[in-house]
């Protein structure tokens, strides 16, 4: 297992660079934890794949470095890094029985029979393939094949670390669920330092212990799934996460209020100065919005009512701007003279996208 | 289901009768009519039974013709199979030489077969031909018409260079069918190339490969064109294959009774060894499956 240190990596598919537009991934600078498990979150085309290549050795990066553990292995080639890397669509050895799949990365690299013979049974044991051993494993089920995939990368004791590039895509929905308990079972005994790249929020918060968000080539936020939720760092990171994703309206700020449409909106944790001529959003998670007859919001007037089950989300319109709402299951919606309650805790200010930090 | 009294809808089964039994049956039916019967004209025909067969299996002439068919058929399947996935293996899986690559394979392609026959004739002539010429300024003995080894070599050489592109074409598509995942996952589990070629490139292959293998045991065992423009059967029968042994037969000889039977056991042994190539394709389809 091995830190991950990333000092100035960026790339770009171009031969040459003539304007900063044409890099795939923009400059970054991360440390990445031994034994921590990362996702790598954002839409296709934003870059995420692109560094999970780099990590791997797939590809070399136009500028900057990256260590494991201290050891500068940006030129080094993939089968020299020793990570192990599960694909979005499983990848087998046809012909081979799942026992000589799971031993193919040790017989490879010269491992005794009999140390061959105990870790694969291990990593089978582990992993609840130890029926289909004797099996051919081209004729297993999608999921039974992922399974053999990353248990080719468990098998080797010593990985640096375990990419995972969107692995649940062709695994039915309840299957999904199964994998990735074991995902993080697996995680949590042997303490892997995994990196997961995916597109599905759900799948990355429930994952990882640290969320990497990116978008159009950069890394927008990293951190906790609690941290994307209440403090989204980029408007994007506000939409992206969540469902549905947080309100973003313009504003502009009087004294210590954000003013939209003219009426204000409390903010309890203040915030520091603003940059000069930026343009300015508010944007609360309808999670902490509210309807309600009483109290001293502005009146709203209801679009519409979704019933997603556990939940309603209610659109409702404030002069041009449209809210969503999220309402609990059993709670009414009031058809007429409904006011929008914020919660003044949860209200955060964006200056050019970007969040204004605390005061 | 109602099923329908009315048989009229036998008349829309008609077009497909007439083309099938004009186009196949009626002109086979003829072979197995010469086959069976004997004739000196005037459409005078007397009943032979099976003794043609007899005939024709018992002669030296066609064991000899036969022998040569096969022998020359494992040579080409011997040596176009391993130099077709090579080839194949050597070419760019993308990038600027990607096209210029496959135009080159697909060229000897696209040469009719007679041409091919003269260009090789014509090549390989001591007097004239650019090879036949230099082997023999060089102090090579080499002479296609008067040696059997040299006859030989001349047309499994010229075989090759005519058909080795379409085991590359076809090797090449299965490997092109690969998806880059499959190479990244085995530098990842530190195969070599051996093992990368063993346990990812040849299973992905194997199906094209059973087609390659199946055209080209057709095409070899068939062959006529080449060999007739270039050795003509000679010297003596050295070269004279099957398809070469029946045309004399039917044409230079006019013996249609015993070409009959011959052309009914060649039909036949090819028709075995597609259904034989046949049952071994669907077999590993199901084991995959």
């Amino acid at each position: 297992m091995a830190r991950i240190e990333l000092n100035h990596l960026a790339h770009s598919y171009m031969p040459t660079i003539q304007s900063p537009e044409e890099f795939a991934l923009k400059e970054l600078n991360h440390v990445w934890e031994d034994g921590g498990a990362y996702a790598l979150l954002g839409p296709s085309g934003c870059g995420k794949t692109t560094l999970l290549n780099i990590i791997s050795g797939l590809l070399i990066p136009t500028h900057g470095e990256i260590r494991f553990d201290g050891e500068d292995v940006t030129r080094k080639a993939t089968e020299a890094r020793n990570i192990a890397q599960v694909f979005q669509f499983p990848v087998i050895y046809d012909t081979m029985s799942v026992y000589d799949n799971l031993a193919f990365p040790l017989r490879n690299r010269g491992v005794a029979a009999n140390d061959v013979d105990r870790r694969v049974r291990e990593i089978a044991e582990l992993l609840e393939l130890s029926d289909t051993l004797k099996h051919k494993a081209s004729g297993l089920t999608a999921d039974a094949k992922q399974k053999i995939s990353l248990g080719r990368g468990l098998v080797r004791a010593d990985v640096s670390a375990i990419l995972f590039d969107e692995p649940l895509t062709v695994i039915d929905p309840h299957l999904k669920w199964q994998l990735r308990s074991q995902l993080k079972h697996l995680h949590k005994r042997f303490n892997y330092t995994m990196v997961y790249v995916t597109h599905d929020q759900t799948e990355a918060l429930t994952f990882a212990d640290k969320v990497v968000v990116m978008y159009d080539g950069a890394v927008v936020q990293m951190g906790t799934p609690e941290e994307l939720f209440e403090r989204p760092k980029h408007t994007f990171v506000g939409y992206f996460i969540g469902s549905p994703g947080m309100n973003v309206v313009p504003c502009h700020i009087d004294g210590d209020k954000a003013m939209v449409a003219g009426h204000a909106f409390a903010m309890e944790q203040g915030f520091s100065k603003i940059p000069t001529g930026a343009s300015l959003e508010v944007g609360i998670r309808p999670e902490f919005l509210s309807l309600s007859r009483e109290g001293s919001g502005p009146e709203v007037s209801i679009q519409k009512v979704e019933d997603l089950g556990r939940f309603k989300v209610a659109s409702v319109r404030l002069e041009e701007h449209e809210f969503k709402v999220m309402v609990g299951e059993d709670q009414e919606v009031p058809t007429d003279g409904a006011r929008l309650i914020v919660d003044p805790t949860h209200v955060n200010l964006y200056a050019n996208s970007h969040l204004v930090e605390e005061a | 289901m109602n099923k329908w009294s009315d048989n009229r809808a036998w008349w829309l089964v008609l077009p497909v009768v007439l083309i099938v039994a004009f186009s196949a049956v009626i002109p086979l039916m003829t072979v197995v009519n010469y086959s069976f019967q004997d004739t000196f004209g005037n459409n005078e025909f007397f009943w032979e039974g099976v003794g043609w067969f007899q005939e024709v299996l018992r002669s030296e002439r066609f064991h000899s013709a036969m022998g040569r068919q096969f022998l020359f058929s494992f040579i080409i399947l011997a040596i176009e199979i391993p130099l077709g996935i090579v080839i194949a293996l050597a070419m760019p899986r993308k990038g600027f030489w990607v096209p210029f690559c496959l135009i080159l394979m697909a060229l000897p392609l696209l040469i009719p077969w007679n041409v091919v026959g003269t260009i090789w004739q014509i090549f390989g002539r001591i007097d004239i031909g650019l090879l036949g010429a230099f082997l023999d300024n060089i102090g090579v003995e080499y002479n296609y018409t008067q040696n059997t080894l040299d006859a030989w070599v001349t047309l499994v050489v010229m075989d090759v260079w005519h058909w080795t592109s379409l085991v590359v074409l076809l090797c090449y598509a299965g490997l092109q069918s690969i998806p880059d995942a499959y190479y990244q996952a085995a530098r990842i589990d530190g195969a070599s190339k051996w093992a990368t070629f063993r346990y990812i490139q040849l299973p992905k292959m194997n199906r094209v490969l059973l087609i390659a293998v199946l055209l080209r045991f057709m095409d070899s065992f068939m062959i006529y064109t080449e060999p007739f423009v270039v050795t003509g059967g000679g010297p003596g029968n050295d070269t004279t294959f099957l398809s070469i042994d029946l045309v004399q037969m039917a044409i230079g000889q006019f013996d249609l009774g015993p070409a009959a039977a011959m052309s009914l056991i060649y039909f036949l042994i090819i028709l075995l060894f597609s259904w034989v190539f046949f049952t071994i394709m669907s077999y590993l389809d199901r084991v995959e499956n």
